[in-house]
């Protein structure tokens, strides 16, 4: 292969890191009206009045609205395929709030200072109400949070409003009360996966503006265009076909922006005054009034027999999910779907629980989607496990963990296509020097010790999420490829450009992408659920062979052969005997000019019914303090099976910014409230994303493997990195320290307390 | 009120309010390439040069920078490109978001520091946060940049 397999650069590389204008914000029309939000003091309250008299007279104020002002169908921001699983639990604006930084109010203005003056001029009297903070108390408090009759889902996912239950879970296969009387061993575990934050770089922002038709055009730094589009049309009540929803370049998702956040206020606003119209949250807004990972407590019951076989897998959850429920309960299904499948020779596998609401922020996507929290709870149990039959971590994994052609109780049960985790197990044993190493060694007061985690996640929605490519051969013999996903900085776009390149045989600079404008692309349900290079991609390998073989066609027509006796070279078609040839700049003039052209596109559309999974074998290696608790990460290292590697580089980079976001799980980030339901940790002050002294040395390798399914034997690599840096360095921590912290973060004073 | 700049070089008057900050004032006169991270000097996506020195114009008032040379991004393009060809070719760019910022720091970084070591060159970068790359592939184009490989 000459361009799939390279490290080519980002077809907007330069242009990004130079600071031109392609970010949302940037492109916004200089006469938008500023859109500010007022929100909520209380975690919970009714608000008996509001008035907004003073306000709307402020000169130079456009717009305020309030809950009186907004269409009354409730809606849901979770950016997922129709009919979305998340309930539709919100209105725009409504007079009960949930939590603080919950929305009250819109006010749009000439510029910033008149929006936030007018904010000042609303009084909202509020009857405050009981808030249920504590979400191992939620169900069945006496506050009910969501007591609205009109609430939907669009299924049943055993929502029982009165009780604060958003939704349950249950899945099983095998006597699991059973199996465990068998076992040798039954070690039992209980982990806490606190709430972080996505904090990507680039707040969230949009602006919208009317068209020379009347249609609304939004533009947002989204990860999801066509549900976005699909998520207005319910929330304002217009037809789909009236909205035209654009994102430009992002900067940074991770998952935050699978969520339609602040789309609607701006939208909202250029409907209620013809106005172009913009907002853009600040950093405690993003951090305080957007989405977080879920906060999880799972327990884990693992049996095993005197060989060191696990048998059985029994986790119970409770999730929660804050005060809406978008993304509830797929997040809770995920933690079993990308754990129970690990550890394939069990008897008897069991995941249940319920995802409750609460008074705080919205949980949302983030990167794994319930896999960390689902890795997290089973790699210390497993962890747990081997220590309790004296057993090395790595050979008890090495033992355990599903093979190529093996099956699973649950989820893969046709056998599995492709891994080679127990080859990345080796080689990070190998990269850290784990036999050398393992568990400790000690000087002093510091002990330096190691640790390991192994996870997999998938690629994709099994027979859910299907993307489709358009590309077209341009009148001059270049090509425009468009697809719908949203390349969030990774390198998407130009990893399905290469994808197109290959099968074109053409350099990449021959093909243009255009990604994603809902009025051009085709659908795509947009980038989450590390669907993109799998899927996505896919399709574009389909559209452009579908291309390759029109264009073949063609020349075949135009030369008087069949097609049959014709090979494509990249910039000819020739007879196999290379006798007769036509060129494609030709074949592309021909088809553009004359009575009879017939300019070609090549089409299609994928979906899958499997979501092959990538695996991940994490190594920590870490010094800790023994008098003061202070844990320092000496090294990473990260070996990775995502099947076929595209383009190195960029998966490098992407697995060593995954890394960096678990290593920031597993030590500094925590999204910390007040007792009466404030958040605490609304800024970088408060909120600690590792900086570059705080992550030690990355390593990253790869595997490879060849996933049969996959566009070039590609899964996928986007998530699965986040799932082990919290179990390893737990790990690493508890081989240091003899304490096994199981609620993260990891703090110094956590280890001192728990070691005395 | 009006103050006169050395504005990437040409000699502005600009009209900024009292309370104003440079960051804001210089994304109103369409430097793109200045972002707003945090708004609390904690992200250095803001860094722009005082007088050739980095500072953060999130906190910098645009009232104390009259007659000082202020320099963004687009006042050192060329620079600027040819440490960005590097980081691209890592792939290290990523969302880009945090770019500017960053390179306005190394670039500064270069004049003040002589062959500097792995920690030195981490040190002097650790205010610029970026959420993407782990740090490990910016740290790889920048020694590359500096030929300290
Ligand atoms: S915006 Fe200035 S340091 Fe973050
Ligand atoms: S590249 Fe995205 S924040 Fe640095």
């Amino acid at each position: 292969m000459k361009i799939v397999g390279k490290s080519v650069p980002k077809t907007d590389g330069l242009a990004i890191a130079t600071g031109k204008p392609v970010y949302t914000e940037d492109l916004a029309p200089a006469n938008a009206l500023i859109v500010k939000i007022l929100r909520s003091p209380h975690a919970f309250a009714k608000i008996k009045a509001i008035d907004k008299t003073k306000a709307e007279k402020l000169a130079g104020v456009e717009c305020v609205l309030t809950y009186e002002d907004v269409p009354a169908v409730r809606f849901g921001t979770a950016g997922q395929t129709y009919p979305e699983p998340s309930p539709y639990d919100r209105l725009i604006l409504e007079d009960i709030v949930r939590y603080v930084g919950d929305e009250v109010a819109i006010v749009a203005a000439v510029d910033e200072e008149t929006a936030l003056k007018a904010m000042k001029l609303i009084k909202v009297e509020y009857d405050v109400l009981e808030p249920v903070l504590d979400f191992e108390k939620a169900a069945g408090h006496p506050s009910v949070i969501h007591p609205e009759k009109d609430l939907h889902c669009n299924f049943d996912i055993g929502m029982q409003q009165d009780k604060n239950i958003a939704c349950t879970h249950k899945v099983q296969v095998g006597d699991v009360k059973k199996e465990l009387q068998n076992c040798h061993v039954v070690i039992e575990e209980t982990s806490y996966i606190h709430a972080v934050s996505q904090a990507m770089m680039e707040t969230f922002r949009a602006f919208s503006h009317y068209d020379h038709l009347g249609r609304l055009v939004v533009v947002s730094s989204t990860q999801i265009p066509f549900h976005v589009r699909r998520i207005l049309a319910r929330a304002l009540q217009i037809p789909a076909s009236k909205i035209r929803v654009i994102k430009p370049r992002i900067g940074g998702g991770f998952g935050g922006k699978q969520t339609a956040v602040v789309e609607c206020f701006a939208a909202l606003v250029t409907m209620k005054t013809g106005q172009p119209a913009k907002i853009v949250y600040d950093r405690k807004e993003t951090f305080g009034c957007t989405n977080s990972r879920h906060a999880m407590r799972i327990k884990v019951r693992l049996g095993a027999d005197k060989d060191g076989y696990i048998r059985v897998v029994d986790m119970e959850g409770l999730s929660d999910t804050g005060a809406y429920g978008e993304h509830a309960p797929t997040t809770f299904s995920v933690v079993g779907q990308k754990t129970l499948p690990l550890y394939s020779k069990t008897r008897a596998v069991r995941f249940e629980g319920n995802v409750v609401y609460t008074n705080k922020l919205p949980a949302g996507a983030f990167r794994g989607y319930g896999a960390p929290q689902g890795a997290f709870a089973l790699e210390n149990a497993v962890n747990k496990l081997a220590d309790e039959l004296a057993m090395d971590p790595c050979e008890i994994r090495a033992k355990n963990v599903i093979k190529e052609g093996e099956k699973s109780l649950v989820y893969i049960t046709e056998g599995l296509v492709s891994s080679t985790l127990h080859k990345c197990m080796e080689k990070g044993k190998e990269m850290i020097g784990w036999d050398e190493k393992y568990p400790r060694r000690q000087e002093g007061n510091k002990v330096r010790a190691v640790g390991m985690a192994v996870a997999m996640q998938g690629s994709g929605i099994a027979d859910i999420d299907t993307a489709s490519a358009t590309v077209r051969l341009n009148d001059n013999g270049d090509y425009s490829l468009f697809v719908g996903s949203a390349d969030m900085g990774t390198g998407s776009d130009t990893i399905l450009t290469q994808m197109a390149a290959e099968i074109l045989q053409t350099p990449l600079e021959n093909i243009t992408v255009h990604a994603a404008d809902t009025d051009i692309s085709p659908f795509d349900p947009g980038s989450y659920a590390s669907n993109t290079t799998y899927v996505t991609g896919m399709a574009v390998v389909k559209a452009a062979e579908d291309l390759k073989r029109r264009i073949i066609e063609s020349a075949a027509g135009f030369l008087l052969v069949s097609p049959e006796e014709m090979e494509f070279t990249g910039d000819m078609v020739q007879m196999v005997d290379g006798k007769r040839k036509i060129s494609l700049k030709e074949i592309a003039e021909r088809l553009t000019i004359g009575v009879n052209p017939r300019q070609l596109v090549g089409n299609a559309s994928h979906g899958i019914p499997i979501s092959p999974p990538p695996f991940v074998a994490g190594f920590a290696e870490v010094e800790v303090d023994k008098e003061t608790g202070k844990t320092d990460l000496i090294q990473y290292v990260a070996v990775v099976d995502c099947g076929k590697v595209i383009n190195p580089n960029l998966a490098r980079i992407q697995a060593e910014g995954g890394l960096a976001q678990g290593i920031g799980m597993a030590l500094f980030e925590d999204v910390r409230y007040d007792a009466r339901g404030k958040m605490k940790t609304n800024s970088f002050m408060q909120y600690k994303i590792p900086g570059r002294k705080d992550v030690g040395k990355i390593r990253v390798s790869f595997e490879e493997s060849y996933e049969p399914t996959g566009p070039f034997g590609a899964k996928s690599i986007g998530e699965v990195v986040t799932n082990t840096p919290a179990p390893a360095i737990v790990h690493a921590v508890y081989n240091a320290m003899g304490v096994r912290v199981t609620d993260l973060p990891i703090t110094p004073e956590k280890l001192v307390i728990r070691s005395l | 009120m009006q103050i006169e700049v050395i504005l990437n070089g040409k000699e502005v008057v600009l009209d900024v309010k009292e309370d104003e900050l440079l960051a804001d004032t210089l994304r109103a006169h369409r430097l793109h390439s200045v972002r707003k991270g945090c708004n609390t000097t904690c992200c250095g996506l803001c860094t722009v040069w005082v007088d050739g020195r980095p500072v953060l114009s999130c906190a910098t008032l645009s009232v104390r920078v009259q007659h000082k040379q202020i320099t963004t991004m687009e006042g050192v393009s060329e620079d600027a490109e040819e440490f960005a060809r590097i980081l691209v070719s890592e792939g290290a760019d990523q969302c880009g978001f945090c770019n500017p910022g960053f390179i306005m720091t190394v670039l500064a970084m270069k004049n003040e520091l002589h062959n500097p070591t792995e920690e030195e060159i981490i040190h002097y970068l650790t205010g610029n946060l970026c959420r993407c790359t782990g740090y490990m592939g910016q740290l790889r184009a920048v020694k590359k940049y500096l030929g300290v490989a």
